[in-house]
Parts: structure tokens; sequence; C-alpha cells
């Protein structure tokens, strides 16, 4: 126990003596955590629209308007021809072509019918889609309007229409940054806390300290656990920095109870933690470790449920996840923070972190040799 | 320079047949030799004879694949942990923490080893008056000279009175006064009954020594004491005896 | 240039003798190419949605068989009660729910309308966007089965045709992304940090006290990252054309040809950081905020750069892979030529030249 107590003053004092390891822990997380959401949006708006208008009547005069007036489109320019429109897509400067033909007007009154084309540049599949679609809605609106117009009275514009009312729970506004921030913050405290640990350990074997410490009586456990608190304490503030910023900066107040997100968060670090002490087994330079956390990390990362939701994965990639223990803690603070999700609601996340730390820890100590 | 000690006839080392290979590579091949309490050890040998892996060994940071070896009384299979708490060990890498001050790395070692926090004071007060740093105290290591982190990380190295004290090329990259100097520390510490076991590759250290081994290709040569070394291989000088030795070497690094 | 060729050759050793780093640096594209282009996807499907239905008539369970024959939804244990609304949302098992009130389809027959409520969980409020909107298709499509019989006039016929990715597959915007944050890994993070290492070891001012030139030393040990990008960006090409079935449409040389410029501007940012950095954690974590994140965040491939806030779009602007990515649609994707990306490309050439002049400059500034 007393050796501990001086492995733990002894790792103190290295970190609050490197300026730029502060630096690191404490400003650029925050750095991150202001400027990513503002970012981190998937909402699709400001699609720019290049219209051939080949009737140039009142109708599509009244289309166009209609639908640059909507907000999701900006008219970027008309052309002559699909052609000229077209080069605008490939030199990037539109993203959606909205061709009327001729005559547009009459035939549409005439034969009851007309036709207009749409073409999307769907290298951005979710993009296209969406745009597509609310393109085809406003569409369908003017469609109904101009109906109702020419059969005033008539049977059609009696037909039965169900009434779509949706609202959105625990997110009112749609607002992208209350879904990041907690996702972000997640992400920073992980990445925080299990570099570090992992540079550590490994610098201290690069530089040669670590042989020192090695043919000291030193208990392997104590030596860890020297590793660990400092890195579990500094993640804690960042965690409560974070939490701080989201409160000033974007205003998000957790719905749930804060205790609860600390007893997670404590949890989790062991996890992360013990992540970054295994990896420093491993490595031999920083180089190496960093590399390997960083490859470690960005899978974890494109497997957590940050960016992309997991449902939508395949059965695999789902079962993938299930190793992934930011994935569990990417959940519980959005369900907390956004859901007020309770201990109940989270359990099951719980029981799945206790079993990675004791995992990872273990198997990072049994890694470490004191001799070889 | 034999400065036969009076309980000269306690072995704080047996080592026998010890043997260390990675993969075809043997490393240390059936080393065997004994250390007797309060002696100055030298252990000599080109670069890639094997001094470092065999010092390994014993100080537990490496596992034998044969032989056996009791250190401070300990077997070096399992009870490496024992051991560590009766030695003490210089690297030839400097193994400070730079970036603590002198006082936190007395400190800290300090309290590694178990001393009380009386203790702790106590010697690190006298430790930084014995090597003149009163004015340095609170300083970076990282900040001072070579000779004088060596000599630091030796004192800080005996600190808590092993029975053992490992140094491997203690000297190394620094100028001869603090060679000097340095040899003194050795002298000191002997004389409070601490045996050392030294790894060097200059003769005139070896000269310093009570006994010497040379080690060529994994294997111990010669085991004497530089005079009777000397009169069997008829030179005036360690220097003569370590290359008639060392000539016949087949690896080097 | 013999000499020259002495030092490249050494670099090439440090690299190669690294098996663990070699493996990640190779292992790195081939995972991520796996990942985007198999599990990866912002799309929808078997999203958990339960349906509440205080109806229980013909028109209700109609949309409800539906809704569960669709591949974007599974239905989940219908409930009755708020509360029990709101549990389900709680502990995270489902994405919305689908409400219909008494007497829907009365209330559809006689009084010629009808409502229906969807409750999305916004927390993800992309899920629940699209979730919302392929329910309301649903109703819609019901909606319009109903009324078939009348034929409706004044009709018009959206025609939509998706140019370059009719499936709306997710690899076509996110490969040439991985090729920029691979390259832009590669180049500028283990440039940076091997010339930091040998400051921290001592070793570089060996080299430097070679009656050779300085710049030239640090330049010998970017060039065995370029092999390695060029190597990585042949392995991403080859994975995306016979894995993700993701050809390049365009000049193949026109898109090596681009690339080096880019590998080059990453260079000379890796060199740029390496002379500013003291330690190679500083190194590591200048590089990770100077070039990992933006990459990710203003490259475009992530998120829509013009959803931004104005001074973050200003900011994009001299994210080298940005450009870059723009080039690799135009060139891999849509299969244009240099004349839609010469400008591009010129912004590229201005930025590196920048790079290597701040560089050439700060590394003069030092030896003095």
């Amino acid at each position: 126990m007393r050796t501990l107590i001086f492995l733990l003053r002894k790792e103190f004092k290295q970190i609050f003596r490197d300026k730029a390891i502060l630096a690191i822990i404490f400003v650029m997380p925050s750095v991150q955590l202001i400027v990513m959401p503002l970012a981190a949006n998937y909402e699709v708006k400001k699609i720019n629209l290049a219209v051939v208008d080949n009737d140039k009547s009142t109708y599509t005069q009244k289309l166009i308007s209609q639908i640059t007036s909507s907000g999701y489109f900006r008219l970027q320019s008309y052309n002559a021809s699909y052609d000229q429109a077209y080069e605008a897509i490939k030199s990037d400067n539109a993203d959606l072509i909205l061709e009327i033909p001729q005559r547009f007007e009459r035939n549409l009154v005439r034969e009851n019918k007309e036709k207009i084309f749409i073409a999307v540049n769907a290298i951005n599949g979710t993009k296209a889609n969406l745009g597509g679609a609310y393109l085809s809605t406003i569409i369908s609106n003017f469609n109904n309007d101009i109906r109702m117009k020419l059969t005033v009275g008539s049977r059609f514009s009696q037909a039965p229409t169900i009434e779509i009312v949706s609202s959105n729970w625990f997110n009112v506004h749609m607002n992208y940054r209350l879904f990041f921030v907690p996702g972000i913050l997640a992400l920073l405290v992980t990445l925080v806390g299990s570099f570090l640990t992992a540079l550590n350990i490994v610098r201290e074997k690069e530089v040669g300290t670590i042989e020192q410490i090695n043919v000291t009586p030193i208990k392997k456990h104590y030596f860890i656990l020297g590793k660990l608190i400092p890195f579990w304490v500094l993640a804690n503030v960042i965690f409560t920095i974070g939490l701080l910023l989201g409160r000033l900066v974007y205003g998000i107040i957790p719905a749930g109870n804060i205790g609860l997100l600390y007893l997670f968060v404590g949890v989790y670090l062991l996890a992360a933690l013990g992540f970054g002490l295994l990896i420093s087994t491993f490595a031999e330079t920083q180089q190496q470790a960093m590399l390997i956390m960083f490859f470690f990390m960005m899978v974890f990362i494109l497997m957590g449920g940050l960016f992309t939701p997991i449902e939508s994965m395949p059965q695999w990639a789902q079962i993938i996840t299930k190793f992934n223990p930011v994935r569990y803690f990417i959940e519980v603070m959005r369900m907390v923070i956004l859901k007020g999700s309770t201990l109940r609601d989270v359990a099951s996340q719980f029981v799945a972190v206790i079993v990675f730390a004791v995992i990872l820890n273990s198997w990072a100590i049994l890694n470490y040799k004191k001799t070889n | 320079m034999q400065n036969n000690k009076s309980d000269a006839t306690e072995k704080v080392i047996v080592c026998k047949d010890l043997t260390k290979r990675f993969g075809d590579f043997i490393a240390a091949n059936e080393i065997t030799f004994d250390v007797y309490k309060g002696e100055i050890f030298g252990f000599l040998g080109a670069n890639g004879a094997g001094k470092t892996t065999a010092m390994r060994m014993l100080c537990g940071l490496s596992v034998p694949s044969s032989g056996h070896a009791l250190v401070a009384g300990y077997d070096v299979y399992k009870q490496t942990e024992d051991i560590k708490k009766k030695i003490g060990y210089m690297s030839q890498k400097f193994s400070l923490y730079e970036d603590l001050t002198i006082l936190e790395n007395i400190e800290f070692f300090g309290g590694i080893y178990g001393l009380t926090r009386k203790e702790i004071k106590e010697k690190g007060r006298s430790l930084i008056e014995k090597l003149d740093l009163q004015s340095e105290a609170k300083k970076l290591v990282a900040s001072l000279p070579l000779g004088w982190k060596q000599k630091l990380s030796f004192s800080v190295a005996v600190l808590h009175d092993p029975k053992i004290v490992f140094l491997d090329e203690p000297t190394g990259g620094v100028d001869p006064i603090t060679r000097r100097q340095f040899w003194d520390l050795i002298y000191e510490a002997s004389a409070r009954g601490i045996t050392i076991f030294v790894t060097t590759h200059y003769m005139d250290e070896a000269e310093y020594c009570d006994r010497i081994s040379i080690m060529v290709d994994g294997k111990i040569e010669v085991l004497d004491t530089p005079s009777n070394l000397k009169r069997n291989f008829k030179s005036t000088s360690m220097d003569e005896v370590f290359y008639q030795l060392a000539r016949s070497a087949k690896r080097s690094d | 240039m013999k000499q020259f060729l002495v030092f490249v050759r050494k670099e090439f050793y440090h690299v190669l003798r690294d098996k663990k780093t070699l493996l990640i640096l190779f292992g790195m594209p081939v995972v991520q190419i796996l990942l985007f282009g198999f599990a990866l996807t912002n799309e929808v499907k078997d999203s958990p949605i339960i349906v509440v239905d205080y109806a229980r008539d013909v028109a209700s369970q109609s949309i409800i068989t539906r809704l569960g024959a669709s591949q974007y939804f599974k239905l989940k244990r219908n409930v009755l009660s708020q509360k029990e609304i709101i549990e389900s949302f709680r502990d995270g098992k489902i994405k919305a729910a689908v409400v219909f009130p008494d007497h829907f389809n009365e209330d559809l027959e006689h009084m010629n309308k009808a409502q229906v409520q969807i409750i999305a969980d916004a927390s993800d409020p992309n899920t629940a966007t699209l979730v919302t909107n392929y329910v309301s298709a649903i109703v819609r499509d019901y909606q319009s089965d109903r009324t078939e019989l009348m034929a409706v006039p004044y009709q018009i016929i959206p025609e939509v045709r998706m140019l370059y990715n009719p499936q709306l597959l997710g690899a076509p915007n996110f490969v040439p992304g991985v090729m920029a944050l691979v390259l832009m890994l590669v180049c500028v993070m283990m440039t940076a940090i091997s010339i930091v290492k040998e400051k921290e070891m001592g070793t570089m001012e060996v080299l430097l006290v070679s009656p050779f030139q300085p710049f030239l030393v640090i330049l010998s040990k970017a060039i065995p990252y370029i092999a390695l990008s060029l190597v990585n960006l042949g392995a991403i090409l080859s994975l995306s054309a016979f894995l993700l079935e993701l050809p390049v449409k365009g000049s193949l040389l026109l898109l090596i040809g681009e690339s080096t410029l880019f590998i080059i501007c990453c260079l000379s940012l890796g060199i740029l950081i390496s002379i500013k950095a003291k330690s190679q954690q500083v190194a590591m974590m200048i590089s990770l905020v100077g070039m990992f994140l933006p990459t990710v965040l203003f490259s475009g491939y992530m998120f829509p750069i013009e959803n931004m806030p104005l001074p973050l779009q200003i900011i994009s602007n001299v994210v080298p892979s940005k450009w870059y990515y723009i080039i690799v649609k135009s060139v891999m994707i849509k299969g244009v030529g240099f004349m839609y990306i010469w400008k591009e490309t010129l912004i590229l050439i201005g930025i590196t030249t920048v790079f290597l002049w701040v560089s050439l400059k700060s590394f003069k500034i030092r030896l003095e």
C-alpha cells in the first residue's frame, strides 16, 4: 500500500511537469468537443439544383419557386440543355438536375399526365435518396394544388386522406448536436485515457526506466495500479469538463441521473485504460503503440455506433460490435443524457463493461512481464 | 588491490551451469562461479560475449534456460521477487527519471524499497551531501551532466543497503576523473559489506576488482584475481590478458 | 545522388524491420474498406418499431401488415399504454412507435380523413428522419391503393435517375475518403514521428553533421513512406475494384498523378510538424489534431460541408484532403478528365508549396 502511494506521487508529478501532455489532456478534448459537433450534421439541406426549363410557363415558374422556397434546395443555375446541366454535375457545381420537358403545362392539361425528369448525383447515396425524395414530395404537393384548382368541386378533391402526424421524442428540434455531443465526449474520454496509458508505459520501456522498476520488489499489480489510477482520475476530469462544456456551449443537460453517469464512466474507464495497458505490453516503441492504438480505436469508433447506427449493420457486424467496449459507452451516454434512462435500463451495458474491465486488465497483468 | 574481507567465505551468489538460449543462439553457456560477501567481482567480456544476459538472469529480469543459481540465498527461478528485495541494480542505460528532481527520485526509489519516511530523509540528505549536490537537489535530473547522473544513479541503487549491487557498464562515456570518483563510491559501499558485481570494458577498472571473470562467446574462460591472471598469462597488464583471450572469440556485435 | 540512395536505403531498413508497424499500415486500409463496404451504413434496415393499435380495424391491420413486410422495419410486441411506450424507448430497444387512434377505419370512410401518429426516437435524428419518411411512405401507399380505382387526372410523373451510383451504395462515397485518410496517416503521422524519433534519440545530430545537405537527410526519411503510400493506394484501388466492384472509371494515370501530388503535400506537412515538435508524443498529437480530425470532418465524405457554420466552411478550404477527395471522386467515380479538376489540382499545388516553403524556412532557422 505504501509502495502504491510512492508510485502515485511519482506519476502525478511527471504528468503535471509535462506541459505538452497537460495541453493534450485538457485543451485538445475541449477544442474538439466544441468544434466537432458544429461540423457533425447529417441533415440534407442546401442541395444545389440545376434547372433545365424547356417550357418556361407559369406552371414551371411556380414549381421552381416552390422548390427553392422549401429550404432544401439552392438554385444553382438555369441551363439551356440537359448536357449543359450535366456539366455542372461533373464539375461538382450541382447535385441535382430538374429537367422540365417542352410544352409541359399544355401536355399536363390536355393529356392529363406529363413527365418530369430528375437526375441526382448519387455518389453520396443517403444524400441523393433524401434529395430525390424531397423533390418528389414538393412536386407531388404542387401536383395536388394544380389538381385541386382544375377540379374544384369534383369527387377527386374528396379522396380519403390519412393525415400523418409525426413527433420527435427526446430531441424535439431534431438537433444533431444533441445526438453527437454525448457520443463525441465518450470518444474523447476513451481516446485520451487509453492513448495516454499505453504511451506512458511504452515510454518507460523506450527510455529504460522500466528496467529499473523491474529489478525492484514492486508488485506487478501495484505498478499497474500506479499507472491506472492517475489516468483514471484525469479521464474523469476530462469527462467533467466535457459535461460542463456540453451544458455551457450546447445547453445539454443530462435528462438522467448524473451519479449514474459517473458510476458508469468509472467502471468503463477501467476497461478503456486496461486496453491501453494491454497494448503497452505488446508494443516496444511509442510509434508502434500509437499505431496499434490508432488501428483499434478506428475500428472501435466506426463499429461503435457513433456515426452510423448499429441496427443498420448486417448481422455479422452487429455481433462484432458486442465485443467493442466503446459501443456500450456511447449507448449509455446517449440513453442517460438524452432519454433519462435509469440503472435498470442500462444494466446489460454495465455487465458487459465490467466483463471487459476484468478481462482486459487480467490479460494485461498476465502479459506484463517483469522477467522474460 | 586485494582486500580479502574476514567473512569471505559466505557465498552471496552461487551460479552453476547457468544457460540462456534465444532460439539457436546460446547467449550464456553453462556459466559457473561463486561470489563471496563483500567482494568486488568484475565481470568482463567483449561486446556480445553474454555479460548482460548473465547479469539479467541473476537480477531476476530474465529466466534461465537451464542450470542453477542462488542470489542472496534465493533461487533465480522461483524467488525472483525475494532476490529483488536484496539487490540494487544500475543499468547501462541511465535509469533514473529525468523528469523528476534528484530529491523526488530518491524519495521514489527509497519508498519502493520500503524505507521509512525518516530513513529516506536521512539517507537522502547524507547522499546529497556526499555527492556535493546540495544546490542541485531540487533540479530535474535531466539537467545534470552525465557523470553526476551516474554517481547519483549508483548512490540510489545502494540507498536501501542491498546485499549485492549489480552494475552494468556503469562508467560508460564518463571522464577519467569522474570514473575515479565513481570507484571511490564503489569501495565505500564494499566497505559497508555490500557485494559489488560489475561489468566493464575498461581494463584499468578490472584491476580495481578483487576477482574477475572473463567471458568469451557465452562461456567463462578464466576466473581469478587480477594478479594471478597476469602471472598465468605472463602479462604485465590486464589489457594483454584480455586481448589474448578475446582473440579467440568468434562472435562480436 | 549516390549518397542520397545510401540514406534512402537505411530508411527502408528501418521501416521494413518493424513488422508490427508494417502489418498495421497495410491492414488499416483493408479493414477500413471492409468495414465501410460491408458493415457501415446510414441506411435504415430492420429498424425495431412498435405499433400502438387502438383501432384494431381493417385499415390499421392492413397498414401494420405492410409495415411488418417492409425490409425497413422489424415489428416488436404491441403495447397499449403511454407508460409502456415511454419505457420501450428508454431501454433503447425501439426506434419508433406508430399509433392508430380509435375508429381509424370509420373516420377514414365516413369523414374522408383519419390520423396516424408516428413517434420517433429523435435522440438519433438521422434514423428518426429516415424511419418517419419510410413509415409515411407506407401509409401513403396504402392510401393511394385505397383510391386506386379512381383514375386521378393531371398527373405529374417524376422520373428519377440516380447518376453514377444507381443502387445508392455507400462505397462510391467513402472509398475516396478512405484513400485520403490512409495516405494522410502514413505520410503525415509516420513521417513526422520517425523524424522526431531520430531527434529524440540524438541520431539526428549525427546525420546533420554528415557532409550531406540536411534537408535531403530529412527528405530521405520521407521516401520509404512515399513507397508505402503508393502500395497502399494500389491495395485500396484493387480492393475496391474486385471486392466492391467499383473500378476506376477515369484515367488511372491521372488518378495516380493526383495521388502523388497529395502524397507530397502530406509529406511536406509531416516534415513541417517534425521540425516543430520536440517529442514523439507531441508530434503524434499535432498530427492527430492537425490532420486526422480535419480529414474526417472537412473532406466532406462523412458530413456535408455546406451544412456547417460559415467559419468551419472557410477553414475546410485549407484542408488538403477536401480537395483530394473531390479530385478522387471526379476521376474515379464520375470518370471525368483533368479539365474538370484543374482548379482543385492548382489549390493542392498551392498548399503543398506553402508547406514546403515554411518547413524549408523553419529548418534553416533551426540550424543557425
